[in-house]
């Protein structure tokens, strides 16, 4: 059986499972070996005659397992065994079948080592004695792995890579039982373990067996033995050879001990007391440096698992990171702008780190490198990872609190406020442009100061920023800025008394003045609706702050841009809505400025386009000589005059109807302004009686009886709820009820 | 028993960045049977967010919407009660209870919806109920100071509603309710 064992033709996978089944037949051979009583022959004897096996290879399986037994009975001192052993495996060379019986002495001596604690120790051996040992068979074994090589024509080298691949646990299996052994210390590992086994890594130069076993390494053992050996270690790395994937094996060495790091508190000062960041990033520095071949991708993955390593360890030494972060950039000053994509993804993972780990974007502000970095992406992935930016800050609801921290910020995220140069705005799409803006909208309200001038400060800040965006920015960004501003307003109007004394910079007056020009920016668009709302919403803080002239050059400035921009009927209808509702509110106003813009608005209602909302803005602007306050207007006459124009209008509307269609329409605009009668009549309106409601119900009822009448359940329900309404009041008795009886029904 | 969510002026990104944690957490889809919301959204992704809380979303125009094609006013019946919704700014002067009641009695519905003022109010006269969500976002408004964020939940039970106003003040979402009865069931045939 064990001839077979002899043959050079099987794959490394067949000739595995040929092992196997000798090695359990081994197994019952051994226990046949032990029991002496069965076959009569000392132990000594027998490992004498098991020599004379005819070849070479059965001749050490046999030894091998003789050897087992010869140091369990402990007849001879184990150490010596062993020596023996290994020393003899040596006949054999051919890497496959060396391999094996090899891993066979290993799998037998496992139990037999003379460790700390083991039955073994004493003269009969010593832990060094187990370590030189495993270290003299590891060392073999991998001589004979790296051989297995060199065979072959190169047209077969790839197969023979697979199946070399496939063994490469016999080999590693040797440092996994070093790891074991109780008697390694630190002090053993640091001494002589390590040094021994980097030596062989180093000196069988071959990338396989190096990359393999330097992560062996680094697995195997536990991370602490890492730590105080990372010079030692590190500094096998620049000597191996070039084509070893060597940035990987750093990048899990550094998840390791990031992972360590992460397991207790109690560890980093060890850290701090090694100076691993300071070994690790030489190392990196070395590796990068040595390796100029190697793509931005490799480099940057390095950086990253450097900066995954900083932040867990030392997360409070934020010059750590921006030196990371630089180490960085330096390596891409080469390349202008980044075009290969994973190594993209990979700057993205080296920027998002310290916005993941912080969950506080100043903290980010302030690495001075962030920003650099950042440079380097292409305009795509730089407006990507300007939105991270804000989403960090969207989603911790962070607020940036001074105008520097804002400019920073505003630096970072340029690839959204405005053009950049070689990118080509028309090739965005639509939605995500719009995303983009919200974005920016959003997070403007995100920059909050409580102190006034610091407020005041950001508000110029964003505004520098935002004006360089263009008119495909600005309505977006500037509503956000004018609010923002407002607030600064109202809070200045809250607080009690002037500022006495000096210049002082924020003061409602001179946010107005900048509010003037922000709108004024929206001229460039042109956006002259929303510039309408924005103005009115400034006329009416001006009012609340007291301020009749600004308020009036604000509602000039509305009524400017009603006449002059807004041609479509509806916007002119809506635009109507805002400017009488902002109007009727305003109590800041002399008689004559009231006067001359309360004309205006009328006179705009008068000429809308259609009838309908004609009748209903002239009516609307019957409020606005009734103001319910204790010293707000109340012209009765006016409003009277208003409902009259009103009501012409509606007459007039019914008799096109009649002409254009054949029918007149709903009496819904007769109902709408008995209401308004009704409103004025109960708010004490003199010139509004009794008589004249009750001759305007009457108009209604003809209206509807008429032979033109179209009939409509709408108006019909809505004049029967006005007339339950007058009911009801009626029936309220008291003054009202007394009032009510004045219309006859 | 139906849940009608009302809210509306959340000024999103205008005056606001987005709705309050607090609020967020509370609105979690599938509990809501209608969302009436009065307008000033402002963006689409506002309207998407609502959408997932609830398919059936009604929305009227409010000035500063991006989507100028919403309706002005709207009405909808659920279960015993006609419900009418419009933004406000129309109805001149603004926040004026007795204009909205005129509204109202146009409309023909037992509950009224409206905004602007981003101020709460549940009002009560002789045609029925006028609600003012307030705004949900607690935006700048020139009509209301010290805006606090709210919105409102309908539950409609038969001839009764009982509304509930959630208010986020000094960071505590505080719960009222009001109840409100019809006397007589809405009639269906037309007029």
């Amino acid at each position: 059986m064990l001839s077979e064992l002899r043959t050079s033709k099987l794959s490394p996978h067949k000739y595995y499972d040929l092992y196997m089944r000798a090695f359990d037949e081994l197994r019952k051979l051994e226990i046949f070996f032990k029991d002496e009583g069965k076959h009569g022959v000392s132990v000594v004897d027998l490992y004498e005659l098991v020599q004379h096996a005819g070849n070479i290879l059965p001749r050490l399986y046999l030894l091998c397992t003789v050897g087992s037994v010869y140091i369990k009975s402990k007849e001879a001192p184990a150490k010596e065994v062993l020596k023996d052993l290994v020393e003899m495996c040596h006949a054999v060379q051919h890497p496959l079948r060396g391999l094996f019986v090899r891993s066979y002495l290993a799998q037998i001596s496992r139990d037999k080592l003379p460790d700390i604690g083991s039955e073994y120790e004493g003269d009969d051996g010593t832990v060094m004695d187990a370590v030189e040992f495993v270290l003299q068979n590891f060392t073999e074994m991998n001589k004979l792995w790296v051989r297995m090589q060199h065979q072959g024509p190169g047209r077969v080298r790839e197969k023979q890579e697979k199946e070399r691949n496939e063994l490469r646990d016999l080999v590693g299996k040797n440092l996994h039982v070093l790891s074991q052994i109780e008697g390694v210390d630190l002090e053993m590992y640091k001494e002589t373990v390590l040094p021994r086994v980097l030596e062989q890594v180093v000196n069988c130069k071959d990338d396989l067996s190096q990359y393999y076993l330097m992560d062996c390494i680094i697995q195997v053992f536990p991370d602490e033995y890492h730590l105080q050996t990372l010079e030692t270690l590190l500094g096998a790395c620049p000597q191996l050879q070039p084509t070893v994937d060597i940035k990987t094996v750093l990048s899990r060495l550094m998840d390791r001990l990031s992972n360590y790091a992460a397991s207790s508190a109690d560890v980093l000062p060890e850290f701090l007391q090694v100076e691993a960041f300071g070994k690790l990033s030489n190392a990196i520095g070395k590796v990068i440096e040595t390796q100029v071949d190697m793509p931005a991708v490799g480099a940057i993955t390095l950086y990253v698992s450097l900066l995954t390593f900083t932040l867990r360890v030392h997360p409070d030494r934020l010059d750590y990171v921006d030196l990371v972060l630089g180490a960085c950039v330096k390596k891409l000053s080469n390349i202008p702008k980044l075009d290969d994509s994973r190594a993209t993804k990979q700057v993205v993972a080296l920027l998002s780190a310290p916005l993941e780990k912080y969950n506080d974007i100043v903290t980010a502000l302030t690495l001075s490198n962030y920003p650099r970095v950042m440079d380097h992406l292409d305009n795509g992935t730089n407006k990507v990872m300007a939105m991270v930016i804000i989403q960090s800050i969207m989603k911790n609801n962070t607020c940036i609190s001074t105008a520097d921290k804002v400019e920073v910020l505003f630096e970072l995220i340029k690839g959204l406020i405005k053009d950049m140069d070689g990118s080509d705005v028309d090739e965005l799409d639509e939605d995500d442009f719009k995303d983009e803006q919200n974005s920016v909208a959003r997070l403007i309200h995100m920059l909050y100061n409580n102190e006034p001038e610091e407020m005041l400060k950001i508000i110029c800040t964003v505004r520098k920023h935002t004006m360089a965006g263009g008119p495909k920015r600005l309505p977006f960004t500037v509503p956000s800025l004018v609010f923002s501003a407002l607030r600064l307003v109202r809070q200045l109007q809250g607080q009690e008394g002037d500022i006495v004394g000096e210049e002082v910079p924020a003061t409602p007056k001179k946010i107005f003045q900048l509010l003037t020009q922000i709108i004024e920016d929206l001229s460039t668009v042109p956006s002259p609706e929303l510039a309408l709302r924005l103005s009115l919403q400034c006329a009416e803080a001006a009012n609340d702050g007291d301020l009749e002239h600004v308020a009036y050059e604000f509602f000039t400035q509305a009524f400017v841009l009603y006449e002059e921009e807004i041609a479509d009927s509806k916007a002119q209808v809506t635009a109507i809505h805002l400017i009488v509702g902002t109007l009727q509110r305003m109590n800041v106003f002399g008689v004559e400025n009231r006067d001359t813009l309360t004309h205006k608005a009328t006179g705009y209602s008068a000429r809308l386009l259609k009838k309908p909302d004609q009748c209903r803005a002239v009516y609307a602007c019957s409020h606005l000589f009734w103001v319910d306050d204790q010293d707000g207007v109340k012209d009765g006459e006016r409003v009277l005059l208003c409902l009259k124009r009103a009501l012409r209008i509606a007459n007039a509307a019914q008799q096109m109807a009649n002409v254009a269609r054949g029918s007149s329409g709903p009496v819904t605009l007769f109902v709408e302004i008995l209401n308004k009668y009704l409103y004025f009549f109960e708010k004490g309106n003199q010139q509004i009686t009794g008589a004249a409601i009750q001759g305007l119900i009457e108009l209604i009822n003809t209206e509807k009886q008429s032979d033109s009448a179209t009939p409509d359940s709408a108006s019909d329900a809505f004049l029967a709820s006005t007339m339950r309404y007058i009911q009801f009041q009626r029936q309220k008795g008291g003054i009202m009820g007394e009032k009510f009886e004045s219309i006859k029904l | 028993m139906v849940l009608v969510l009302a809210l509306g002026d959340l000024h999103i990104p205008h005056r606001a960045a987005d709705l309050p944690p607090k609020f967020k957490s509370m609105l979690v889809p599938g509990k809501i049977q209608h969302i009436i919301c009065t307008g000033n959204l402002c963006i689409k992704e506002v309207q998407d967010y609502l959408k997932s809380l609830c398919p059936d979303l009604h929305i009227a125009r409010g000035e500063y919407d991006e989507e100028t094609r919403y309706p002005e006013t709207k009405t909808l019946t659920i279960g015993q009660f006609k419900l009418g919704l419009c933004h406000g700014h129309q109805v001149i002067p603004w926040g004026d209870l007795d204009s909205l009641a005129m509204l109202q009695r146009q409309l023909d519905v037992d509950i009224l919806v409206t905004g602007h003022t981003h101020q709460f109010t549940a009002y009560k006269h002789e045609g029925g109920v006028v609600i003012n969500p307030g705004s949900a976002t607690g935006a700048y408004s020139s009509i209301t100071y010290d805006v606090n964020p709210s919105f409102v939940l309908m539950d409609i039970d038969g001839l009764r509603v009982v509304v509930y106003v959630y208010e986020l003040i000094d960071g505590e979402v505080k719960v009222d309710k009001i109840d409100f009865k019809k006397t007589t069931a809405t009639t269906h045939s037309a007029h």
